[in-house]
């Protein structure tokens, strides 16, 4: 049995999603934080049934990739039922979509979710009449409590087993008859979907469905076209508003029989965007805001990395003293010790209140104010205030930033934001900047990087964008209301990424530690280390540093942790001069995506951008850092 | 009049749009379609974009976008 959760953009699916399925998707109180599908197996009464989880869309049109993700998994696979969820205090908005479900001839069971929300604004919805009205089951749910969860999914079972497909809503006359005769006229050919919402589909002028209608029944473009154009020609509008308006009008009505405005009990909560997205005030709040999520980020980390470092050096003088011999063995158990120490002491003290801070963030609905207000910004390197999106998850992980670049509309967008999303310091190469730069030589230096970043990302789709100009036609993004987050959410989150840096990439740090210890040992690591050496004599580095940078390619926290490594000691202050320091993590900040941003690229835009985006990356690689050292020349 | 001309805080009516179909589609499933309400709340410094309501929903739409919806005031 498989169930799907559709719902519109940030109406908590995925929250509810992770609720039975354990912590699987991400969450956040922001539009389109899923943007493809996920499935897991999922036990409802003692028995297995396959959860879906798909991307938030409005309706059914399919009008950016992420939304089409929607449409066509409802075609292309068997769902038994679907369990729509729509947010309580967007009631009429959200039974847009449920009508529209309900034309697809699935069973289907509607979860009102945020009732708490829906009460503190004094509105009461009455369920059952609903449940009456549409003839399906409605239910009251609290998804980020667990409140109602259990419930939906009983039904969801009950009404899958019994295949009990709704009896969609009647559209006013005119577009009745067009919607049968559309249906009729559809001789031939298997529709996965019920002819009902082909038809309905058709008259929307979904160009891909009418395609295939189309090659099925030749001649049947013309009868569309010729409803289309009666239908225009009476009401001089288009078909596609027409349905949508005859949508609203049913939802409207619903929602009138339904519900009760009761006492508000709103407080300043809604007040806050008047100073949040203040025209001055609002910027000081974000420079304030980030600068504050930075203290946290450097506050905690720097506390923690010192004294464990010292810990591991002293294990490390320790077990080599004791065991007295020399060779290959004493060297390959210091490349564990370092891979170990990395992990613990150089990426998790900066990871995890990174994570928290973002995941914070994230959930109290701020990420959005950030994209109102630096959507003029953005617009300077030929971006909309949307691809701030990617933009700010890039300083988590590039991988999910790119993939979220599908909420943009067209390709040209998707392509330059997904190139400068790469050379944003994600969370590993982050502590590269804390564990080296902001380690030796100080919180500013640190800062001053994060600044320069900025500008070099700026400059760059300043000129891409004089080749290739803008074209996209701007922002459209929903404003979420605030929430506030809670810890069960916020921890999951963070642990959701923890889990994944200590399963996933930390093995790979040690493995890659240990491997360099016996490149080191047998002297392999110099022919590496000419094969950069153009790069590294460039930047004034060491030609050591060369095997690290490669070896970054495949975790971006290898070029900090096999340094250890390349250079004989942790105690990088005394190895590197401060000029070196800096060339050497700008150059990592900027150049060749990791391989799992590589591939993810490839998937999403295909092999010439992956290629084009590498190149365009160690160009701007080397010009930033050279500018770097051309800084220091003149002013240090 | 398009959206861009309407002073902060007023209510108006959505008569028509300019632009492609894949734009109105967009904007019709926002709840931008003719005869509906919309109200400016603020617009954001440096010629940035618009925070609208629309249908009990705040939505963010960039100058370009908004300069595609025709309205008049209530």
């Amino acid at each position: 049995m498989r169930l799907a959760l559709i719902g519109q953009p940030n109406c908590g699916k995925s929250t509810l999603f992770n609720q039975v399925a354990g912590y699987k998707a991400e969450t956040g109180n922001f539009p389109g934080t899923t943007v493809s599908f996920k499935e897991t197996k999922v036990r409802v009464l003692g028995e297995v049934v396959e959860l879906v989880d798909l991307p938030g869309t409005y309706s059914l049109l399919g009008t950016n990739p992420a939304e089409r993700v929607v449409l066509d998994y409802l075609i292309a696979k068997k769902i038994d039922a679907v369990i729509n969820v729509i947010d309580a205090t967007h009631l009429v908005q959200g039974l847009l979509l449920t009508l529209e479900l309900m034309e697809m001839g699935r069973p289907i069971v509607l979860a009102i979710n945020m009732m708490d929300e829906a009460s503190r604004q004094g509105l009461k919805i009455d369920g059952e009449k609903l449940s009456e009205l549409l003839g399906i089951p409605v239910l009251p749910m609290i998804a980020s409590r667990g409140k109602g969860v259990r419930e939906t999914f009983v039904q969801a079972r009950r009404i899958a087993k019994e295949k009990k497909v709704p009896q969609p809503q009647k559209y006013e006359n005119e577009i009745e008859s067009a919607v049968t005769d559309l249906k009729d006229k559809m001789k031939q050919g298997e529709f996965p979907i019920s002819r009902r919402a082909i038809a309905v589909k058709l008259l929307e002028g979904d160009p891909e469905i009418t395609k295939q209608v189309e090659g099925k029944n030749p001649g049947m473009i013309d009868i569309i076209h010729g409803h289309l154009d009666t239908l225009c020609h009476h009401s001089s509008r288009q078909a596609v508003w027409m349905v949508a308006t005859e949508r609203q009008k049913i939802a409207r009505a619903l929602s009138r029989k339904i519900t009760k405005q009761g006492k508000s009990h709103l407080s300043i909560r809604d007040r806050l965007d008047d100073y949040l997205l203040h025209p001055i005030f609002g910027y000081i709040f974000l420079v304030v805001i980030l600068a504050g999520f930075f203290a946290l980020i450097y506050g905690i980390g720097n506390w923690m990395e010192a004294p464990l470092l010292g810990f591991f050096d002293n294990l490390t003088d320790l077990i080599v003293k004791r065991l007295n011999v020399e060779g290959l063995l004493p060297q390959l158990i210091v490349g564990t010790i370092q891979g170990v120490s990395g992990g613990l002491a150089i990426v998790l003290p900066y990871l995890v209140p990174f994570l928290l801070g973002l995941g914070f963030l994230e959930d109290i609905g701020y990420l959005t104010r950030i994209a109102f207000l630096a959507d003029a910004l953005m617009h300077r390197m030929g971006l909309h205030g949307k691809a701030i999106v990617p933009f700010i998850l890039g300083y988590g992980c590039s991988v999910p930033a790119i993939m979220s670049t599908r909420i943009m509309e067209n390709k040209r967008d998707r392509i330059l934001s997904a190139a400068l999303v790469t050379m944003i310091p994600c969370a590993a190469r982050l502590s590269v900047i804390f564990g080296l730069v902001s380690f030796y030589l100080g919180p500013w230096a640190a800062l001053g990087i994060y600044f320069f970043n900025i500008l070099v990302i700026a400059i760059t789709g300043r000129i891409i964008t004089h080749f290739i100009p803008e074209d996209s036609p701007g922002l459209i993004l929903e404003m979420p209301v605030y929430r506030l987050p809670t810890l069960r959410t916020v921890t999951a989150k963070v642990w959701f990424r923890v889990r994944e840096f200590i399963f996933e990439a930390w093995p790979l740090l040690i493995l890659g530690s240990i491997t360099l210890a016996g490149l080191n040992y047998y002297s392999i690591t110099q022919y590496l280390d000419i094969l950069f050496r153009p790069f590294t004599w460039m930047l004034g580095l060491p030609s050591r540093v060369g095997t690290p940078l490669i070896f970054g390619i495949f975790r971006k926290e290898l070029s900090l942790i096999m340094l250890a490594q390349a250079l004989g000691t942790t105690n990088f202050g005394a190895v590197l001069t401060p000029e070196q320091m800096i060339s050497y993590t700008i150059f990592v900040v900027f150049y060749i995506p990791c391989i799992a941003t590589m591939v993810v690229i490839k998937n999403e835009l295909g092999n010439r951008s992956m290629w084009l985006i590498t190149g365009l990356s160690m160009l701007v690689a080397i010009i930033a850092a050279l500018f770097s050292r051309l800084l220091f020349f003149f002013f240090v | 009049m398009n959206l861009l001309n309407v002073k902060n805080g007023k209510w108006v009516r959505v008569t028509n749009f300019r632009g492609g179909r894949g734009m109105q589609r967009r904007l019709a499933q926002l709840g931008f379609l003719p005869g509906n309400k919309v109200r400016v709340i603020r617009a954001a410094p440096f010629h940035g974009p618009l925070l609208l309501e629309v249908e009990g929903r705040e939505i963010v739409l960039g100058r370009g976008v908004a300069s595609h919806i025709i309205v008049e005031y209530i």
